[in-house]
């Protein structure tokens, strides 16, 4: 038996590249688990990696209340009776006000003495002047009662998408004040006279050169995001959909996959992307998700702008969005599906402010101009 | 027990005759050929040891000049969106890619920065490449064999064209085209795939995948044959032919045996031959087709009782954007 030199280098190289190929970074090593969903012989499979999604799930733990949820005794005063500038949630019995501030801080801006736990967070000062906790001077305080307006929005209008879960800080805040899945658009800068990207060709979205921000067209704008026709023949006029933007749904569909931790036939019946018959339920969760996504960004997110110092914000000076791994996390479930305003009812429909006796609602709820809402 | 000089990818035979080989005398217009040709042994670890001499030609030159130039402009164009940074260059290499035109410059000449210098390295590259297709032509000419070779190649340039010529040209813009990248080509070809219906119900393209799987099946037939009966000589041509009982016999026999029908010396060749070129010919009218002639190839399937039905296991859903009122 003779290997010789070129036979031993070619079983080296080759063996090599199989290591690198099991091993390399964003690469899963197998097993990988397919569960069938669909009929036989069709390809409908839920596509997970077990260690992965573990690692996810035992990450994504709702955290203990700070204070058990009690009922408020009879006669409880009002926030509003007691505190001043409080025009979301005055009308809280007091110690549910106090109960929901404390458990924000934990939520979103925790005082960690070790700073080897993370950033060393703020606690209450992180949103309040210490010196006086009515006053609006800390931009952080403006934003968050704006972000609890939008815990109560998304609770309330979007049970399509969050059902009775729903979220609460901690789903995107994670114990950090910024959540680490937000987004800006992308510059798109020409550079001279060569090298012109055009959005896309560099590693991004699910390691794919697809374009880089499929988010403003789609998830800021209203850009249709769908692409394939509906009829076998070609349009007899109409405007041409091409290939490029197709890429650009794409993407935004490579970011649904990445960020959700599932594959394209959750939600898609992938022998055609367009039809709905054949298509598991989870389409219509994602296709509410979707238009929830964009009314967050342009009614709540995006007018923030002017609140945020400059390091806030993105490189075109636009304030920071969400997307759907900003409460996802990688887990089509966020937080595993743990009830997330079941004890903290303030944060759910039955947290809004009465409706005056005209029916019109109270003016701090939802209100897009976020200075109608400031008082001094 | 593996006997490494038997299953071996590398050539266990050096072909190396004591002076190198100069071939026949060309035609009187022709210019001489360059070099006397030397040997390298690991060129025959793969195949001939001899290393020319060559003729390039001014077909030749003026194709690898072409070749040259398209690809500089491709590759400074991918170094260039790295901002000239060498690491991010090699790092980022797979991603990278010089994008056709936007679609609103449709059959345009674009800024050279948006699309412009796609269209010249597209035009070098053609430019090369039908060049190098006419030079496999006359060589083949010159020395008196059929022009097989420069057929085959023409079939392969066809799906070439039509990806980034003949197609978008037809489609009225030049953003229909292929990137020149990786990764980006990939993602542009799943992107095409989803964008006209999904491709697997394009018939053409079945056609080129039956063709693509079936030259990989006749040429691990093909090449399985003559190394098993490389111990009777099989892969030395001459002797195959004049020793009946041996080799080549024995490898028509195997297959006759084994599946009632073989192929011949001839046919086999002329059976590879096809499989390839139909690959790429039958190919390339698949993608002529998609968007120009078919707009949605999944309903083209349902519409001609080619795609088939399976039952549904999900609740039925309906289109949330067909229902009116109370929706967001």
């Amino acid at each position: 038996m003779n290997i010789g030199i070129g036979g031993a280098a070619a079983i080296v190289v080759g063996s090599l590249l199989g290591v690198a190929v099991l091993v390399g970074p964003g690469w899963d090593v197998p097993p990988i688990e397919a569960e069938q969903i669909g009929w036989r012989g069709v390809a409908m499979e839920k596509v997970v990696n077990p260690r992965t999604r573990a690692k996810l799930v035992d990450a994504s733990q709702m955290p203990e209340a700070v204070w058990p949820y009690e009922e408020s005794p009879e006669g409880t005063p009002l926030a509003s009776e007691i505190y001043e500038n409080v025009p979301v949630l005055g009308h809280l019995p007091v110690d549910q006000f106090d109960r929901l501030m404390a458990q924000i801080t934990e939520w979103v801006s925790p005082i960690t003495d070790d700073p080897q736990e993370g950033p060393l967070e703020q606690g209450c000062n992180y949103c309040h002047n210490p010196e006086n906790l009515a006053e609006d001077s800390v931009y952080t305080k403006i934003v968050s009662r704006r972000m609890i307006q939008m815990t109560q929005a998304i609770n309330t209008d979007w049970d399509a998408h969050v059902g009775n879960t729903g979220v609460n800080c901690y789903t995107c805040h994670r114990g950090l004040n910024v959540p680490q899945e937000i987004w800006f658009t992308q510059d798109q800068p020409m550079r001279g006279m060569a090298g012109f990207r055009a959005g896309q060709n560099e590693p991004g979205i699910a390691s794919a050169s697809l374009p880089g921000d499929p988010f403003t067209p789609f998830l800021l704008d209203d850009q249709d995001i769908r692409v394939i026709g509906n009829n076998a023949l070609p349009p007899a006029s109409g405007p041409v959909i091409g290939t490029k933007v197709t890429e650009y749904t794409y993407s935004l569909m490579n970011h649904m996959s990445e960020g959700l931790g599932v594959n394209c036939t959750f939600c898609h019946n992938s022998r055609q992307f367009q039809g709905w018959e054949g298509a598991p339920p989870q389409r219509m969760t994602a296709w509410h998700g979707i238009r929830m996504t964009r009314a967050l960004n342009v009614d709540y997110l995006a007018p923030l702008g002017p609140e945020y110092p400059d390091y806030r914000l993105g490189e075109l000076g636009d304030a920071p969005k969400t997307n759907c791994a900003t409460c996802h996390l990688g887990l089509n479930l966020p937080l595993n599906g743990a009830p997330a305003y079941l004890e903290f009812p303030s944060l759910g429909p039955a947290g809004l402010a009465p409706v005056a006796a005209d029916g019109a609602p109270q003016a701090a709820l939802l209100l897009p101009e976020i200075d109608g809402v400031v008082i001094d | 027990m593996i006997n490494m000089e038997y299953q071996n990818i590398f050539t266990q035979v050096q072909v190396r005759p004591k002076q190198p080989e100069v071939g026949p005398d060309l035609p009187a217009q022709d210019d001489p050929r360059t070099g006397t040709g030397f040997f390298v042994y690991w060129y025959g670890k793969l195949g001939n040891a001899q290393i020319g001499p060559i003729y390039l030609g001014w077909l030749g030159i003026i194709s690898i000049v072409c070749f040259i130039v398209a690809f500089e402009i491709i590759g400074l164009n991918m170094w260039a969106s790295v901002g000239w940074d060498p690491i991010q260059f090699v790092r980022q290499l797979f991603w990278l890619a010089l994008e056709p035109p936007a679609a609103e410059y449709g059959l345009s000449i674009p800024p050279l920065n948006e699309g412009g210098w796609w269209l010249i390295a597209g035009f070098f590259l053609t430019t090369s490449i039908l060049l190098w297709w006419l030079r496999t032509y006359r060589r083949a000419r010159a020395l008196g064999l059929g022009t097989h070779v420069a057929w085959a190649f023409a079939s392969a340039i066809f799906l070439y064209l039509v990806l980034g010529f003949i197609r978008p040209v037809l489609m009225g813009s030049w953003s229909e085209a292929v990137p020149f990248g990786i990764f980006p080509h990939l993602d542009w070809t799943a992107a095409f795939s989803i964008r006209y219906g999904n491709l697997f119900y394009n018939p053409f393209h079945a056609l080129s995948i039956a063709f693509l799987y079936g030259s990989t099946l006749l040429f691990a037939m093909h090449g399985a044959t003559i190394l098993a009966v490389s111990r009777f000589g099989g892969e030395r041509e001459i002797e195959q032919i004049t020793d009946r009982g041996t080799a080549s016999e024995r490898a028509a026999l195997f297959w006759r045996w084994t599946m009632g029908f073989n192929a011949t010396t001839e046919s086999i060749h002329r059976w590879a031959w096809w499989f390839a070129v139909l690959t790429t010919l039958t190919g390339g009218i698949g993608i002529l087709l998609t968007g120009t002639v078919v707009d949605n190839w999944y309903l083209w399937a349902v519409k001609h009782q080619f795609a088939p039905m399976y039952p549904n296991v999900f609740p039925e859903t309906v289109d949330p954007a067909l229902l009116t009122g109370g929706m967001q």
